[in-house]
């Protein structure tokens, strides 16, 4: 029981003075029992404002500091780190949060300053009965598990490779390299994307420190920061991937062929193959949804020509369990459905294009080899392409893409390129240039005499006015920048999907413990100043599944992931919240209820005292397990129902009976 | 306009309140989230005929041109078809805009009105009258007064539409008419803007 | 099955073919169809020029009549369909709106709670009947007759049955159940100017000019529409048409309830058949596209 409470308000400049009166708080706080001092500051996490705290405990023995401020997520840690620079125990510090809770969300200032009374009385009473705790050290384990193998998790997995320390990556197709993989040229340089990614790949394949686990699914997450335990399902392909040496083979002689998903469609793949080429690892994989063995019972072309003898129909799934001590998220993106979008007439009109399609179309290593041509296999002398397909579009995604303008005046430049008579059109409602030579690349598709029309396509039909219209598609448009309704025909649309999360984003999300915002996209711990981090310490997001974005902002999005994934490692241990739940091993009866409660498998039961017992670098101090407890044996340390009792009296404070 | 007599547009001329009075429909102040993309009159099937396309009349009426907005023949020639509603990224419901900027044009007397004020009020007596339309009586009322030249030109497809029994000329009032016309009177006062 | 039938102005008027080929076929189909007692007129477009609570009133009035029946409205008019359905979510939507209206009602006495489910008949068909139904009922299926399926706007927008209203599919579901083949027709949701025939009408003439001109050119021998003024635009003015742009259609539009009559071998007067400005001269054609 304390003596000598030290309370400190914050006007946080005007975000909480603005609404509570705080000389008023002052008052009200010295005259709470044991309260020796109180003051207030505009800024209390300021240096002053903390020196303030500090100077107290010094000089009039303060044994319980109180601060009434903002939210203990933000600066709890700031306070806590004052006290115990001045010998104060972090614990026997609390906090009353009169601004996210009070000032932010009301406008009578009367009435949030009763409020904010009710909250700091709760905080001192609390306070009263706060008892010192000693945080454990436990070690971080330094290797790390990376989810998603597209240019995110692949730059990562260097970075954090190259430090010499282990690195899982997790990709859930058949090879690395995500969407990036697919395209031909990349804005604005023009680079092609395969030379400059498949070395990246290839680095990946053959790091030392990295094991790549494909075609595999997380199913499994438990532990916390520095102690992650994983169970990653690697799926079969069907072959020993130690036995096979890529040779091949197996492709050609397979008899069965399907639509690949790789090229959207646009080509077919065997039964037994590889995504593309360049697929790392360079192992195929059997399909057993189109495998004629699977169905029948027969062939086995590819076992007869199989000189390593890889193939294994019998090969069953595999779980892997690994432990790692950070995680980092680069789960990409999707491709925004065009389908959903009818007047657009995507999968109505043969010659309505996605952009992924027509990435494999420009692309050398696709169906038509970099030709640009319609399905007649002539060029099309006249192509639109169509910017803000379901972005910025409050009836399927409200946000804007970012990638779209630019992906599209880079297919403009291909078709250009290409077909040499072609007539380009692009229809933007803005043009989004916002990146190191962006702009100059506008420029650059200005000069090619590429049209630009301002307006956002209202309809793609085949409905033909007269004999010019005949036989194309008809774009109806407003040229707002002329201010006239225009009908354009064109041989070949081509649309600038906008990029979502992936469907089942928030799902994967909760295996890890991060959140998904209501548009899927993972939520960063803040916006500005912490965009890779997330509220669960130990998991990092990178690249598009935290918003869309180029492969520039992924590429350092995925260098800041690996650099505070670093941080953590070089740390080697971490200090693990003090908070936990304690079982009074004379009142437990055994009965073990608390160890199925238990969220985090924290619980652990001694057979031979016959008592259950926690693990505090587990416990997260949820407090599930003492409400549960029938005997009333497991107290929650910093959350004891003496402290609990005392702040709701002090919330009650001017309650009569 | 003459020359002489041309400048450009004085921020002092333009009218906000306009803008506000727009505002008032249920769900008008979305106009606030227009981008101007131009869905709307590309999607607009009678766009080829206004002199302002519905996306020029949104812009007009933020920057708060209200006689150019109001003399435009866009309001007239739009068909309530919707079209532009259902497509509108931003969700704005640009039919029931033109349906205000109609009223308003109404009340401020201006003669682009004139034949749809006409047409308005022929259906609304009858309406009054009977408690239902009477289509025959509508008709030749409106050409009368609009148009007896043109009326002409519909004179053909007045003939067959009776030949086949489908231009009755008779009307009963329904029963409860009084009840209506209590209605149509305290909801009028109720509208406000007439 | 029982619905409040909300027939609107023009059912015993231009779109009296519509009224009468409804009421024919709807106890065969197992529907009954109770006309709203004392109904007024929706307002159409026109009241929604003069003054928007007026509009709303005028149609809540059905409402308020229909709600002391307890039993879901079907219109026939695509128009009064709107206004209903219309009427309907803006009163739940903007209480301020609903005080008006429900000052305005108590002058006649009436109120109105907001549990009127309205629908248009082709909604009806399709899914509350069931193209089952609709099958077992086709005697004479309308083989090798080519349909142009039209919805015209205010069946679709702003407020449908339809999963997609871009992608309406009810009408061609019910042109395949009776025989007939429905045709491609692009235009298909376009607008025929409504009420624009009246107030402006070379608009509205060059609209029906798109309109006849796609159908025909899609091989259609007749349009199926679900609107009385759609049908009058492109039947009646259809002459006109001809004179403004110098073309040659004479092209029948029908109602899909005389379609689905036809096919159900009812007699034509019950149809209405004879009301057609443009008569219909072959109900069925072997279809070239099937092997004897």
């Amino acid at each position: 029981m304390s003596n000598k409470i030290g309370v400190y308000v914050c006007h946080c400049g005007t975000n909480i003075a603005g609404t509570v009166n705080i000389p008023e708080l002052v008052e009200f706080a010295k005259a709470q029992g044991d309260v020796v001092v109180a003051r207030e500051y505009k800024f209390m996490c300021s240096d002053p404002g903390q020196a303030l705290i500090q100077e107290d405990i010094q000089k009039l023995g303060l044994d319980r500091v109180v601060v009434s401020a903002c939210s203990p997520l933000m600066h709890e840690p700031t306070f806590r780190g004052a006290c115990e620079k001045a010998d104060l125990n972090r614990y026997l510090f609390q906090m009353a949060n009169i601004r996210e809770h009070c000032s932010w969300v009301h406008v009578d200032k009367g009435a949030a300053t009763e409020k904010a009374k009710a909250q700091l009385a709760g905080a001192i009473g609390k306070a009263r009965y706060l008892a010192p705790l000693i945080p454990k050290k436990v070690k971080v384990n330094p290797a790390t598990l990376i989810v998603g193998g597209g240019i995110a998790g692949i730059q990562a997995a260097i970075d954090i490779a190259d430090s010499g320390r282990k690195v899982y990556l997790v990709e859930r197709e058949a090879t690395i390299g995500g969407k990036m993989a697919e395209f031909d040229k990349t804005f604005p340089t023009l680079d092609c994307a395969a030379c400059i990614l498949t070395p990246k790949m290839v680095q990946v394949g053959q790091h030392p420190n990295i094991e790549l686990l494909t075609y595999a699914d997380v199913e499994e997450v438990k532990g916390f920061v520095g102690n992650f335990e994983v169970k990653v399902r690697k799926k079969t392909r069907y072959i020993d991937e130690e036995k096979c040496t890529g040779c091949g083979i197996c492709q050609e002689k397979c008899p069965y062929k399907t639509a690949s998903e790789f090229e959207h469609g646009m080509m077919k793949r065997k039964a037994i193959f590889m995504p593309f080429p360049q697929a790392v690892p360079k192992v195929p994989r059997i399909d057993p949804n189109t495998c004629v063995y699977f169905k029948t019972g027969k062939c086995k072309a590819c076992v007869k020509v199989c000189e390593p003898q890889a193939i294994d129909f019998e090969r069953k799934d595999e779980i892997v369990d690994i432990k790692v001590g950070a995680i980092i998220m680069a789960t990409g993106y999707k491709l925004f459905d065009a389908g959903k979008i009818a007047p657009y007439g995507y999968g109505k009109y043969p010659e309505v294009y996605n952009s992924l399609e027509f990435e494999r179309m420009v692309s050398a290593s696709g169906p038509t080899g970099g030709d640009i041509k319609m399905k007649s296999g002539e060029k099309p002398k006249s192509v639109a392409i169509v910017h803000c397909v379901g972005s910025r579009d409050r009836r399927h995604n409200e946000h804007c893409s970012r990638v779209c303008c630019m992906y599209a005046l880079k297919f403009a430049h291909l078709i250009k390129e290409r077909c040499h008579e072609a007539t380009v059109y692009n229809f933007y409602i803005d043009m989004r240039c916002f990146g190191k030579g962006y702009e100059q690349f506008y420029q650059r598709l200005l000069d090619e005499e590429v049209r630009f029309v301002r307006g956002r396509v209202a309809s793609v039909s085949d409905f033909a006015l007269d004999e010019s219209e005949k036989g194309k598609l008809v774009l109806r448009v407003e040229d707002t920048m002329v201010g006239e309704t225009r009908r354009i025909p064109v041989d070949m649309v081509v649309l600038a999907n906008g990029l979502e999360a992936n469907a089942d984003a928030a799902k994967v999300g909760r295996l890890f413990n991060i959140s998904a915002g209501k548009d899927g996209f993972y939520i960063e711990k803040h916006p500005k100043l912490a965009p890779v981090s997330t509220a669960t310490e130990g998991v990092y997001i990178a690249g598009a599944c935290q918003s869309p974005k180029d492969i520039p902002d992924t590429v350092a999005q995925a260098s800041a992931a690996a650099a505070q994934v670093l941080s953590l490692m070089s740390r080697g241990e971490i200090e693990v919240e003090a908070a936990t739940a304690n079982i009074h091993e004379e009142l437990c009866s055994g009965c073990r209820v608390c160890n199925t409660m238990c969220p985090y498998s924290a619980i652990s039961f001694d057979d031979d005292k016959h008592v259950s017992r926690v693990n505090d670098a587990l416990c997260k101090g949820c407090g599930t397990c003492v409400a549960a407890c029938p005997s009333s044996a497991i107290f929650a340390q910093h959350f004891t129902d003496q402290q609990i009792f005392s702040e709701i009296e002090g919330v009650l404070h001017d309650v009569r009976a | 306009m003459m020359l002489k007599d041309r400048k450009a547009l004085f921020e002092r001329d333009m009218d906000l309140e306009f803008m506000k009075e727009v505002h008032g429909i249920p769900g008008g102040d979305a106009i606030k989230r227009c981008i101007q993309c131009g869905t709307c009159s590309g999607t607009c099937p009678v766009s080829w005929a206004m002199d302002k396309s519905p996306r020029q009349i949104i812009a007009m009426v933020r920057a708060g041109m209200r006689d150019k907005v109001l003399t435009s023949n866009t309001i007239w020639t739009c068909a309530s078809c919707y079209s532009c509603t259902v497509r509108c990224p931003q969700e704005i419901k640009i039919t029931d805009v033109m349906y205000i900027l109609k009223r308003l044009a109404m009340r401020a007397g201006q003669k682009k009105a004139k034949a749809a004020q006409v047409f308005s009020k022929t259906f609304t007596d009858l309406v009054r009258r009977y408690g239902r339309n009477q289509e025959a009586q509508l008709m030749t009322r409106y050409m009368l007064k609009t148009n007896p030249l043109g009326a002409i030109g519909f004179a053909g497809v007045g003939l067959n539409l009776f030949r086949t029994g489908r231009m009755p000329l008779g009307a009963k009032p329904i029963k409860d008419v009084q009840g209506l016309r209590r209605i149509i009177d305290r909801a009028q006062q109720l509208g406000g803007e007439g | 099955m029982s619905y409040i039938y909300y027939p609107g102005c023009s059912a015993h008027a231009g779109g009296r073919a519509y009224d009468e080929s409804i009421q024919a076929i709807a106890p065969k189909l197992g529907v009954e169809l109770k006309e709203l007692e004392d109904w007024n007129c929706c307002g159409a477009t026109a009241y929604m020029n003069v003054n928007e609570v007026l509009s709303f009133s005028l149609t809540a009035r059905n409402l308020a009549l229909a709600e002391k029946e307890n039993k879901p409205v079907c219109t026939a008019c695509s128009a009064c369909y709107t206004n209903l359905a219309k009427t309907n979510v803006y009163l739940h939507k903007f209480p301020e709106l609903k005080a008006k209206v429900d000052t305005a009602l108590a002058e006649a006495n009436l109120t109105y709670n907001g549990n009127v489910e309205t629908k248009h008949f082709l909604d009806v068909v399709v899914t509350a009947i069931g193209l089952d139904k609709v099958k077992s009922l086709v005697k004479k299926p309308l083989s090798g007759l080519k349909v142009a399926p039209y919805y015209g706007c205010q069946i679709l927008r702003p407020l449908s049955g339809e999963k997609d209203p871009e992608n309406p599919v009810m009408l061609e579901q019910l042109l395949e159940a009776i025989g007939a083949t429905p045709t491609k027709f692009a235009l298909k949701t376009w607008c025929c100017g409504g009420s624009l025939m009246g107030t402006n009408d070379a608009v509205a003439l060059r609209l029906c000019r798109n309109l006849l001109m796609n159908a025909v050119e899609d091989g259609a021998d007749v349009i199926a529409v679900t609107c009385p003024l759609c049908q009058t635009n492109l039947e009646a003015f259809q002459p006109r048409v001809n004179a403004m742009f110098g073309t040659s259609f004479k092209i029948p539009v029908l109602y899909f309830t005389q379609l689905m009559g036809m096919a159900f071998d009812m007699p034509d007067r019950s149809l209405g058949l004879a009301r057609s400005i443009i008569p219909l001269t072959v109900r069925s054609k072997p279809n070239p596209e099937v092997r004897a």
